[in-house]
Formats: structure tokens, C-alpha cells, sequence
């Protein structure tokens, strides 16, 4: 987990675990509540596949990071692990996508809490 | 049909570090019977699915792997076996959004739409045993309508 | 099924395997001589006979087994991609099938004479005539082997061609820094719509497409499978980080849309490719100005 600013960049790589996954989850949550970041960057270009398990995870990563006034941007899934989550029927409606860490960097900034598109500024209130 | 020559094997399913093995093991027989990437990919998270069904709600048991040959084309076979108690309607089971513990409910019906054939067989209070087959270069079988 | 346990082979099977082990040398020579290991072993006789020889040994290892009949038999395994390639370099200097068929029945006559010279001579007529029998059956199996072989190279030929043009008929085009965009024609079934997805989803990885244009001007009819797939292809850029807009919903298309209660949900849409591009390009936040004009931006 690497902080960059106000935005934790997390990499995750090869076949997890679904202890370390689980650990991640519970981490994550408590490094936001300490570190008051606004954003969370999960990198998963380096995960070969992600089943329901692993995609309920990151479901709930972006909510759980949601309800602490941050935001989440999984980035640079695999063509093959997005086909197959489809096919699964996990489509993770919830979460923010985004091709790139810099691509997300960017889109963290753009919507900002302040922002009127991120719709995190009345949750705030 | 006749099988294949290839690695034909049994692994345990006791623990969260058997489903590693269990995929790693999946990846690896796939990508052996030229499986593409996607292919590989579909095959190796239906496992995952499965294997952690196994674990959960059968209370662990075995996954078989048996690569298949029809004409000219490849296949991989996988059967996932416990001793649980069971499921008691299986319909209900198969439905998405279905579950009994955790999850999404997509374990099953999920696994079912990754691989191009399924077959279940459940006794209550016997356990169950899930067969999936995929082949090599075809489609995937188009969803069916809800 | 272990074949040894079936090695309850009857006594002319016995014999014609003994027969081919005693003989192969003497066979593999002969059938050198045959057109057919004539014609693909141009270069060296002693390449052909040394074929020869793993042919006849092949076939001892069936008739070992008691699988004369049986053109799955383990003991062609070790020959088959051999005979593979004699077929197919019989195929392409232009022997139909039927005349490969023929060459390879020629090889039949010379091995059945050395047996008949072979076996005692007073052997019972009815032994011998078993003994030609099982040889004869043997030599067939061989022949559905070859072309077995020959018919699943071709098989496999169609296979690879049809997914080629599968990945032509599927051009993505890059329209812009960022922007691709696929022009659909033809009729979209499973096979394709698997292609085009993937193809699509790679060039997303390759170009760092932040939109996709998926254009079906070109698709004759859209029935739920087709919505299908087009969302599904939606849904799996957007897990990847990427936008796919859906262009040519021609009128007709739309209406059966309707018709069907098709519904492409959240999926952005517009009338043509020039209007997705201008949408994606607004979203981009690049204007486009027409010179002359000073100052006026398109959409």
C-alpha cells in the first residue's frame, strides 16, 4: 500500500488468497480512517483472475471506502478477467473503473469531493 | 470420445490454500490443451466458484481433472466431488442470486455460464458431485433467456 | 481400458503379429518400392524403408493389443503424425482422395504374399484364410488411419482459416488519441461476437482507449442475442476503464427493437459513427472548429 498525496495506491498481483483479501479489505478501511485519504487506486493488472468472491470484495472495498468519504478507482483489468466477471454476472456497477494509475489520478482529482460530479459533497454534509 | 494423453489428477480440496493449488492447477492443464487466454481464464474462475462450493458448503472434498479428446478437438473435464449435505433443491440453487452463506449467489449458476457443459448431482445428506466440460476454440453457449 | 489386459489375442492375430515382427525389414523394403513411399520419401530409399519399418511396427503393436479393428488403437500413435505427413504430401501433388486411398491399399498385396509364403505349409486352409482375414482387416484399419488423419488436417485447416477470417472481418480503426472504434458488418453470432469482443477489449489495452465506438450500421438484424452480446462487450470496457458507445441504430433496428423489449439499458447510443465521434470528442473536451468560421464549435 503506497501513499501518494491524499490517494492510497494499492497493487495487487497474482492469485490472492481469500485471507488476503480479506485482510486487504479490513486494512484498507482502517489506513483511510488514519491517513484521512480521499482516494483509493486498486490496481489489478497484475491479478489473473478475480471470481465472485474476489469481486464481492472489491464491491465492498468501494462502498466501505464510500461510507468514509473516499473513493475508489479499480484500474487496468485484464480484457480476459473483465469477460469472464461479465459472464459471471458480476458487472460491479458500483465501482469507478479506469484504464490507467494515471488515468484514475486523474479522475480522482477531476471529481473531488468538491466536485459536482461526485456526488460525495452531500454525503459529507 | 476418449481421453486424452495428459495429466490426469485428484486434488484436495481442504483449505483456502487448496484453491490456489486448485486454479493454478486448472490454468496450467488448460493453457497445456491450448486453451486461449479468455478460454483459460473462464475455465479457471468456474473452478474457483466450484472448489470454494466445495469447501463451503460441502465441507471440503476432491477435484478431479481429465482432459478429453473429440475428433480433433481438445477438451478439459473437471468434477468436483464432497460428501456434504448436500442441496436440497437444486433449481433454487441454480438460480442467480441464490445462496446460503456469503457471497454473491453466483457460485453456481455463475460457474455454469463460464464452461460449455454442466452437470450436477446432489443427494442429500450424501454429498455432491458438479461436472463441468469445456472445449477448446468454441463459443460460448449463448445465455439463456430468464 | 488397459490393452493388456485384453492381450487375449486369438491365434491368426497372434501369428500376423509374430509374422510382422519376424518380417517387418523384409515388408518396410517392399513397400519402398510402392508408389506411395515412392512419391514422399523422394530423396533417400533408405529414409522410405526405415518409415516402412515403424509403420509395420505400429501395426504388430495393434494386433498385439487384439485392436486390428480399431483405428483409436494406442499402436498408432507413434506413427501417426508420419502418415499425417504422407497423406498430405500425397494431397497436395494433387491425388484426390480416393487415389491416396488407392496407393494405400496397394501396400496390402505385398505383405499378404510374404505371409501366405510365411506360414507352414501345411497349415490348415482354414488358418491360413483367418490369417489373411485379420491382416486384411488390419491393413484396412490402417487405411481409415491415414485418412482419418488426413480429413482432420483439413479439419483443422477450415478451423484456422474460418477464425482468420473471423479476425479480419473485425477491423478496429483508431479514430483519435484515445478513441476506437469498430465497424460492425454481417450477421453477429457466438463465435464472432467472442472475436470482436476480444479483439475490441485488446485494442482498449493497446491504444488506451478511454471510448470504444461499436458502429452496427452494418448489421442486418439485432435480436436479443445480438443486444446481448453488445452489452455484454459494454460491460466488460467498463470494468476495464473504458466508455463503449453504440452508433448506427438504423430506424428499422430500432423499431424491432422496441417490437422485441429490447432495452440496451445504460448504454450510451446515437444515430450514426459521426455523431458518437462528436459525442466522445465533447466528453474529451476537444471542440472542433471549422476554419474560417473563427470560433465556432461543433457540438
Amino acid at each position: 500500500m503506497l501513499r501518494l498525496g491524499e490517494v492510497l495506491l494499492v497493487t495487487l498481483q497474482g492469485d490472492l488468497h481469500d485471507s488476503t483479501a480479506q485482510q486487504l479489505q479490513e486494512d484498507l478501511a482502517e489506513t483511510i480512517v488514519r491517513s484521512g485519504a480521499t482516494g483509493v487506486i486498486i490496481d489489478v493488472s497484475g491479478v489473473e483472475i478475480v471470481d465472485s468472491f474476489l469481486g464481492r470484495i472489491l464491491a465492498e472495498i468501494a462502498g466501505q471506502t464510500g461510507l468514509l468519504a473516499a473513493r475508489t478507482v479499480l484500474v487496468g483489468m485484464r480484457p480476459a478477467v473483465a469477460i469472464t466477471l461479465v459472464e459471471l454476472g458480476l458487472t460491479l456497477p458500483g465501482v469507478h473503473t479506469a484504464l490507467s494509475t494515471d488515468v484514475a489520478m486523474e479522475v480522482l482529482r477531476q471529481q473531488a469531493p468538491s466536485s459536482r460530479f461526485g456526488g460525495l459533497g452531500q454525503e459529507r454534509l | 470420445m476418449h481421453t486424452a494423453a495428459g495429466s490426469q489428477a485428484r486434488l484436495p480440496i481442504r483449505s483456502d490454500m487448496d484453491l490456489v493449488w486448485v486454479r493454478q492447477h486448472v490454468r496450467q492443464a488448460a493453457a497445456q490443451l491450448g486453451f486461449g487466454l479468455v478460454d483459460q481464464t473462464k475455465l479457471v474462475t468456474a473452478a474457483s466458484e466450484l472448489a470454494r462450493n466445495t469447501l463451503v458448503y460441502g465441507g471440503g472434498g476432491t477435484m478431479e481433472t481429465e482432459p478429453l479428446v473429440e475428433g480433433t478437438t481438445h477438451g478439459l473435464r473437471l468434477t468436483f466431488s464432497d460428501e456434504g449435505p448436500g442441496i436440497p433443491d437444486l433449481e433454487q440453487a441454480l438460480s442467480d442470486g441464490f445462496t446460503s452463506g456469503g457471497g454473491l449467489g453466483m457460485g453456481l449458476g455463475g460457474a455454469r455460464r463460464l464452461v460449455h457443459e454442466f452437470g450436477i448431482e446432489s443427494t442429500p445428506g450424501a454429498g455432491t458431485t458438479v461436472r463441468v466440460t469445456s472445449w477448446v476454440g468454441r463459443p460460448p453457449r449463448p445465455r439463456e433467456e430468464s | 481400458m488397459p490393452e493388456q489386459a485384453e492381450g487375449t489375442a486369438g491365434a491368426p492375430t497372434r501369428e500376423v503379429r509374430d509374422f510382422l515382427r519376424r518380417r517387418g525389414e523384409q515388408i518396410a523394403q517392399r513397400w519402398a518400392d510402392e508408389p506411395l513411399f515412392r512419391a514422399v520419401f523422394t530423396v533417400s530409399r533408405d529414409e522410405a524403408v526405415e518409415a516402412g519399418k515403424a509403420v509395420v511396427d505400429a501395426l504388430a503393436q495393434v494386433a498385439d493389443a487384439a485392436r486390428v479393428e480399431d483405428p483409436d488403437a494406442a499402436g498408432f500413435t507413434a506413427v501417426r503424425e508420419q502418415l499425417a505427413r504422407m497423406g498430405a504430401a500425397r494431397s497436395r501433388a494433387g491425388l484426390s482422395t480416393a487415389q491416396v486411398s488407392s496407393e494405400l491399399a496397394a501396400l496390402r498385396p505385398p505383405v499378404e504374399n510374404l505371409l501366405v509364403a510365411d506360414l507352414p505349409e501345411d497349415a490348415a486352409v482354414e488358418h491360413v484364410r483367418s490369417c489373411v482375414t485379420t491382416l486384411n482387416v488390419l491393413m484396412g484399419t490402417l487405411r481409415v488411419v491415414v485418412m482419418q488423419t488426413a480429413l482432420s488436417e483439413g479439419q483443422a485447416l477450415i478451423d484456422r482459416q474460418r477464425l482468420q477470417l473471423l479476425e479480419v472481418a473485425t477491423p478496429v480503426i483508431k479514430l483519435w488519441d484515445g478513441i476506437v472504434a469498430v465497424p460492425l458488418i454481417g450477421t453477429l453470432d457466438s463465435a464472432r461476437s467472442q472475436v470482436v469482443m476480444e479483439t475490441l477489449l485488446e485494442s482498449i489495452v493497446e491504444q488506451q482507449a478511454r471510448y470504444a465506438i461499436l458502429d452496427i450500421t452494418g448489421v442486418p438484424t439485432v435480436d436479443s442475442l445480438v443486444a446481448q452480446h453488445l452489452m455484454k462487450t459494454v460491460a466488460a470496457a467498463r470494468l476495464m476503464g473504458a466508455e463503449c458507445i453504440v452508433s448506427g441504430i438504423r430506424p428499422a433496428i430500432a423499431q424491432t427493437m422496441v417490437h422485441l423489449g429490447l432495452d440496451l439499458g445504460t448504454v450510451v447510443t446515437r444515430a450514426s459513427l459521426a455523431d458518437a465521434l462528436g459525442y466522445v470528442l465533447h466528453q474529451l473536451g476537444v471542440g472542433i472548429v471549422t476554419p474560417g468560421t473563427n470560433g465556432s464549435v461543433a457540438r
